[in-house]
This record gives structure tokens, sequence and C-alpha cells, in this order.
């Protein structure tokens, strides 16, 4: 981990978004506990919780984990997997069963509550994991790439379910993921790491639209990244700020043809590369200048291999951002 | 980034008493071991002359060369004899070679003192069956057999060491890809030559490996030297140490002197081996398995067979024949053949009539569990410690778990009545120094077990339990103990089983009222009893046999019961 300076709003799902070794896991740990951090502090609601000199343990945080294993224990059925931390609290019995029952019907498990974990499937077992979090209803649910053990199609519905849980709980969510669609459906906001610092932190919006480095634009979604030369390309904001800095499209920005209304840059260059998508056609151009642009067209575009083109990058879409 | 410091962990007291109780075990009776051999015996006052009484004297330097032309012969005999053995079951087609496996195991569980007991009733010069049968067959003053020497000792030691060579080569030659063998013989080396400048090579660091191990066990060895050498008035390094031992006042000083070098030479055999075993020169096992295919023995199969059997033969059948019938004898000096000398007159008499058998065969099963018991509570709570580096220098804690493994069982034993032989802790005479030799000589089985099956827990299965409010101890006993209750108790059977039969701690520490069956055997022995001998000795195999039996029914009714 370099140094990072993050908060997180109340109630709001912040989603930590990085490639793999990036230090969102390590990021995680240190919020809840498990590690203690070099230096610089952690407070929650203003109260410190984590300083080099002393550490709050994880038992005493009130944070609950979600762990991309789940964490389910094998020797305990659904019910007492879910009862445990209310267990630990030593609420009476029959407000512990009132509450998983009632946390169980939240995630639609209710049927399975004597199950053991190795009866379940995965996605089951991630509700298991999800109710055990929530019904001791924690302050802050941190959870660890939580959908990437599952397929794709599940996923995708846990997604969504997972921000009904927020939608309906109003509690404060920290995600770590490497999903970039994951994060973007889920989150309020997203913070993009790279080698253990923080690159932005904004609403998806503005993350996707208007990435402030080469590595978010780069990483959220697809782009072409263009040396930054005003004479030769015209942009949409000059660059403030020193250091270098690099032109970025999106490929389905880039057009083939001339738009009525927008202002364009023009380039020339020679068709590498084609390929029928079903929903696009995939093209690759080099440049004069030898730089290669990715462009997504639309089906319909007819071009051949080696083909001298003209391309058009709206000065609107070239984006300035620092390297 | 350091992990949350121990002291701010609820419970940590307990972690503290463990890593306390371990150094109790195992560094407090090393350093009065050490620290003995230093002092002088009535002033207390450092000095070196402990050390230059026992070595300058000549009666005290024979013992040191008799160990080593033990160790020596032993280890060549085992290596000479395993590899062999470990080539023709794993690498050729000789009939019933799946039947020599569980007669090497058979071998390996026999304790080698009882071996050597057996061999006493074979091999006794004029009273020894092999002898007298011989004398019958080929008349004559006497037969040619004489196990009372150093001759014999070496040949039953080395009995019992042919176990460990065969399997570790066996081990290597199981896994080697026949492709090696076959590069060979297509540049047409013939069978022989490619066994010889392909196969066994490649084997070299298991053979010397095994060569050192053998080597090793027989130097510590106390059993077959007491039982075979003290008679003939022959001393080996850890007989001459139970000779200073048992006079009075025990030599404790001059002991400690002479069993520092064996305490060295050990470690550094074992430093030699762990580097052998590094090498990569030799790794042959590459993950990727390659065709294993036989080689053809041809006519001589059967002969091989024969020649196979011959190490079990010895080990196993004649030793438990010999143990069994003498124990049925009335009088073993008359022979099976003599009428109604074949009674279980023995058995009742050590089971129900005789108070020292009877007690002590409850001792070893008391002290055996409670011995268990305390080398699995403290190796799980140190490797916990370690496996989860819940303290800095985690490396210590377990290496200080490990260490037992390098010291002989007397040197132990010396150490731990240089120890608590007074006050503040005074155990001698008590039990507990029994039980605590026990538990320390078996602590690094349980503690490689403890965190092998401790790394098979993945940490987030507490961690959760954590954050959802459980701190380490309730984690501990909630979460992680349930999940390693099957490798808990065979960590507790490793420790147990051991304990049942160990020798040479508990000649050390014992009083008359603190027996165990090892050392009823012993005395036994020493007077000439060999009707008892035999019978405890068939006795202590039979429980250990039960006691097995009904854990792997438990253990496995466990595993389909357990989630």
């Amino acid at each position: 981990m370099d140094s990072i300076d993050l908060e997180v709003r109340d109630g709001e799902v912040m989603a930590l978004l990085g490639p793999s070794g990036c230090g969102k896991t390590t990021t995680l740990q240190l919020l809840a506990g498990f590690l203690a951090p070099d230096a610089g502090e952690i407070r929650v609601g203003g109260r410190p919780v984590s300083s080099p000199r002393s550490v709050v343990p994880p038992e005493r945080r009130n944070m609950s984990l979600i762990f991309q294993s789940y964490a389910v224990w094998p020797h305990k059925t659904v019910h007492e997997n879910v009862a445990f931390g209310l267990r630990v609290r030593k609420l009476p019995r029959h407000e512990i069963r009132e509450r998983v029952v009632r946390i169980l019907d939240t995630v639609r498990l209710d049927l399975l509550a004597d199950r053991y974990p190795d009866e379940l499937s995965g996605g089951q077992q991630q509700r298991v994991a999800l109710a055990r979090a929530l019904v001791v209803e924690p302050e802050i649910l941190l959870l660890d790439e939580p959908l990437s053990n599952l397929d794709a199609n599940l996923r995708e519905e846990m997604r969504f379910e997972i921000r009904r849980l927020h939608d309906a709980t109003g509690i404060t969510m920290v995600y770590v993921t490497h999903d970039q669609g994951e994060a973007m459906v889920i989150a309020d906001r997203v913070a993009v790491m790279n080698h253990g610092r923080l690159e932005q932190v904004a609403p998806p919006e503005e993350v996707y639209e208007r990435p402030t480095t080469k590595f978010v634009a780069s990483f959220i979604g697809r782009t072409n990244v263009l040396a930054y030369e005003p004479s030769r390309l015209e942009v949409a904001q000059a660059p403030v700020g020193r250091g270098n800095h690099v032109v970025c499209i999106r490929p389905h920005e880039v057009l083939l043809e001339k738009p009525a209304n927008d202002r364009c840059n023009r380039l020339v260059g020679r068709i590498v590369r084609i390929v029928y998508l079903g929903e696009a056609r995939d093209l690759e151009v080099e440049l004069d200048s030898g730089e290669r642009l990715r462009i997504l067209a639309p089906p319909s575009t007819r071009r051949r291999l080696g083909e001298q083109v003209e391309v058009f990058l709206p000065v609107q879409s070239c984006r300035v951002v620092s390297e | 980034m350091p992990a949350v410091a121990l002291r701010q962990q609820a419970g940590w007291v307990v972690w503290i008493a463990a890593a306390l109780v371990l150094l109790l075990m195992v560094l407090v009776p090393l350093a009065w071991l050490a620290l003995s051999s230093f002092q002088d015996p009535t002033t207390g006052a450092l000095t070196l002359r402990n050390y230059v009484s026992t070595f300058s004297k000549r009666i005290y330097l024979e013992p040191v060369l008799n160990s080593f032309k033990l160790a020596v012969a032993v280890a060549t005999i085992a290596v000479l004899v395993g590899t062999p053995l470990a080539w023709v079951v794993s690498r050729t087609d000789m009939p019933c070679r799946r039947l020599i496996r569980p007669l090497v195991l058979a071998a390996f569980v026999t304790p080698s003192f009882l071996g050597a007991n057996a061999w006493i009733f074979l091999a006794a010069p004029n009273s020894g069956w092999l002898n007298r049968i011989w004398l019958a067959l080929f008349g004559g003053e006497h037969g040619p057999f004489n196990v009372f020497s150093l001759q014999g000792a070496i040949f039953v030691i080395a009995l019992y060491s042919i176990p460990y060579t065969f399997t570790l080569v066996s081990g290597t030659l199981e896994l080697m890809s026949s492709e090696l063998e076959d590069a060979a013989t297509t540049l047409g080396s013939s069978t022989w030559r490619t066994t010889w400048q392909v196969t066994l090579p490649l084997a070299l660091p298991a053979i010397l490996s095994g060569f050192l191990l053998s080597f090793l066990e027989a130097l510590e060895l106390f059993g077959p030297p007491a039982f075979l050498l003290i008679p003939a008035r022959q001393q080996v390094m850890t007989t001459q140490l139970y000779l200073f031992f048992s006079q009075f006042p025990p030599q404790i000083e001059v002991a400690a002197a002479y069993a520092m070098p064996l305490l060295l030479v050990t470690i550094c055999l074992l430093f030699v081996q762990r580097r052998i075993l590094g090498r990569r020169r030799f790794v042959t096992v590459t993950g990727k398995g390659g065709v294993r295919r036989q080689t053809r023995l041809g006519p001589w199969r059967w002969p091989a067979l024969g020649l196979a059997l011959i190490p079990a033969a010895l080990s196993v059948i004649l030793p438990y024949g010999a143990l069994l019938l003498v124990s049925l004898e009335h009088v073993w000096g008359k022979g099976p053949f003599a009428p109604g000398n074949l009674t279980g007159y023995w058995y009742r008499w050590a089971i129900f009539d005789n108070a020292t058998t009877r007690q002590a065969i409850e001792h070893s099963l008391e002290y055996s569990a409670g011995a268990a018991t305390l080398a699995v509570v403290v190796a799980t709570l140190v490797a916990y410690m370690v496996v989860r580096r819940m303290v800095p220098l985690t490396s210590l804690l377990g290496f200080t778990a490990m260490a037992p493994f390098v010291v002989p069982g007397i040197v132990l034993a010396i150490g731990f009545f240089a120890a608590y032989s007074h006050p503040p802790i005074l155990l001698y005479g008590t039990a507990g120094i029994l039980i605590a030799a026990y538990a320390t000589r078996f602590l690094p089985i349980a503690f490689s077990n403890a965190s092998g099956i401790l790394r098979g827990i993945n940490v987030d299965l507490e961690n959760a339990a954590r954050t959802l409010g459980a701190g380490r101890i309730h984690t501990l006993l909630s979460i992680t103990v349930p999940l390693l209750r099957t490798g808990l108790l065979s960590g507790w059977l490793l420790v147990f089983i051991p304990a049942l039969r160990e020798l040479s701690a508990s000649v050390f520490l014992f009083t008359p009222r603190t027996q165990v069956v090892t050392t009823v055997i012993f005395d036994f022995s020493d007077a000439g009893n060999y009707e008892a001998v035999s019978t405890m000795g068939v006795l202590m195999m039979l429980i250990t046999f039960l006691i097995v039996v009904a854990a792997y029914r438990f253990i496995g009714r466990e595993v389909t019961r357990a989630r």
C-alpha cells in the first residue's frame, strides 16, 4: 500500500475498484481491524479505531465482513450460522429466532434454515453470508469481491440483490471488486485504485465520462490513448496541472464519417483489422503517427482490410488526462 | 503491516500460559542439562572437570567407540538390505510384493527392545532355541549364536532399522518415472546396468537420508543395548549414561557432560540430513507422473521373494512367535514340548495376581493419556500462534516446539531430572515427571500434526466469527476446534501410542511407585524372568493394537458424520 486518503459518507456504497494487487483487499483488512496501519488513522463516525499505536480489534468494531470465500461454517446449519453473531451478543433466545427468521425471509432462504452449507449452491451460500452479516445490524458492511465465485448470470442477479438490500437497510457499504461492471451497478461512488494509491474517487458516471488519469480511463470501459499534441488534436478542455498528459477517446466515439454538427479532429490511417461482432464492427486503424485506434462502428459499416480511411474524433470526446 | 498486537486482544493470558508451559517443557530441561554439565557435584561451582574426567578415561571412551561401531554397522546393514528390498517391491514384478509392505509395517511398529528380548529367547547362548536346534541337529559344545554381544546388538537394531530405509527409498522409487530408465535402455543399457547407474543414483538422497536416520537411531537407542550389552559388560554411550545415573547418588553432572556430545552429534547429523534432502539436483518428482513400469525379473522372481521375506521373518515372524510361545510356557527353559508347560498362567498372573504388573499397566495407560492430552493442548495452542502469526518471532516458537525431536530420550530424561528433582518445581518421584517427559518427547509430532491441520482451515472462517463479535478464544473454541476434531484425535493418538512404549526416559525417571509397563519389562529382563518379560510384551502390543483399531473405528465414524 502506498497512501490513501478516503472518506466514506454515511449510508453510501463506496466501491474500491482496481486490478489484482492494487491494495483493495489490504484496505479492507485495515478497515476491519485485522491489520494495523504503519502510519495514519482510521476513524469511524469521528472516533479513531486504527492507528499505528493502537487498533480496536475486529470483534469490537461492529463491522460485518463478507468474504470472497463466503466463510460459511460447514459444521453449523444455516440457522446456526446466521444466529452466531446474535448469540455472541447474548440476546434472548426468542429474539434471536425472530431476527434470524426475518432475515432469512429477506434473502429468501427461509426454507433452507436447517440445511448444512455443503447442501447449498454457491449463490445460496452467498446469501447465508449476507444474512449472517446483516442480522447483527452493523454500522458498516464490508464486502470483499463477494460475487467473483459465482457464474455470470447469478452474478448479475446478485448485484441487484445487494443493491436492493442496501436501499432497504440504508447501511454504509464498502465494496471491493475488480469488476468495473459490478462497481458501476452497485456503487454510489467509485474509488479507483492502482498500486496502492487512489486514482480517482467519483460517482460512476463521472468516472466513466470524465476520467482524470490514463489508468482510470483505460480501466473503466475501453479507451484509446493518443499522445497529446495541441497542434494535431483539438481537445475539449486544456489540461490543468503539470506532468505528462495524454488524450483519451472511447472506441465507440471515433467515427468513420464526418458528423454534421460536432467539431471534429480529422486523422488519416489504414485499416489493419476488421471483425464483425454482430452488435458492431470492431476495427483497428493504424495512423500515420504509428499509433493505433480501436473503433467500434455500426454493423452496417462497409470497409476493407488495408483500406486508407479518414477517422473523425469529435473534440468533445477527446479528453485530456494525466499519465 | 503488522498484525494487531497480541496484548490488545482478549484472552491473551491463555497464549502467554501456553508459551510458558512450552518453555518449561523444552528449554528449561535442556538449559539445566547444559548447566549441570559444567557444575561441580559438591560445590555447584562452574568447572570443566566433568568433561575432562569423562573423556580422558579409557573406560569411558570405549563406549563412545562402541556406539560409533554400532551405529555405522547398523546404518550400513539397514541401507544394504533396505535399498534392494525397496527396489524389488517398488520397481519389479516380484510375486507377492504387496505382502512385503504390511510385514515391513509390522516391523516398524515393533519396539526394538521387544525384538531384542525376543532374540534373547532365540539366540541366547545355550538356552536360545536356535542354538538348541543347532546342537540337536549338528551336535557340538556350544551353539553358534550369541545375541549378548556387540554383533548381536548390531543385528537386532539393524533388523528394526530396515523399515526406515525401506520406506524412504521405496517412497522415492515409487515416484520415479520409468522414462528415466527407458532413456538408458534405448541407449543399449542392460537392466542391471540401468539400475546401477540410473535408478539407484537418483535414489541417492533417500538412501543417504536412510543411512543417517539409522545411524542416529542406533546412536540414541537405549533398549536393545541395555538388554543385550549390559549383561555382556560391553557399554555404549547410552548404557554408560544409565550406569552413571544408577549409582547412588546419581552422577548427574558427569552424565550431563557425557550426554552433551551425543546431543551435539545428533543435531549436526540432522542438519546434514536436511541439507542432503534439500539439494535440487536430485529432483525427479516433477509432478508430471510419467509411466511407471516394472522391471521383469524373469527366473529371479521366486528367489527374490525368498530373499525379500528374510528380513520380515527375522524381525516379525520369528520374534513374535518366540514371544508368544515363551509367554505361554510355565518355565521357558523347559521348552514348549515339555508336558504341561503350555499354560496361560503368566497372563493371569500379570493381569490379576501381581500388583506391580497390574499397576504398571494402569499407570502406562494413565500417564500416556495424560501426556497425550498435555502435548495436544500445548501443541495446538502454540501451532495456532505460529500459523496465525499472532506474535512476532513465531519461527522461534515453532523451533522450540520441534526441538525435542533432536534430543535423544535419555538426554531429555537427564535434563528433566536435573531441572525437576528439586524445588521450585519438584516433580521427581511423581507421575508428573513421566507425563511431562513423554509429552515433551512427542511434542514435535503433535505440533507438526496440529500445524498441518490448522493450515488446512481457511482463516476466513475464523475472521468471519471475529467480525461478528467473537474474540480469539471464543472463535478458537466454537469454530476452529470443532473443525479440527478428527485431526486433534489423530494427534492425540500419535502421542499416546509411542508414549505407551517409551523406554529410555522412563527408565531414568521412574520410581517404585510410578512403574510403567516398559520399566517392568526392564526389571524382569534384568532378573532373568523371561516368561514375565514376554507376557508383558505381548500384553503391551495387544493393548496398543486394540486401542488403534478402536480409535480408527471411532475416527472413521467421526469423519462420515462430521460436516
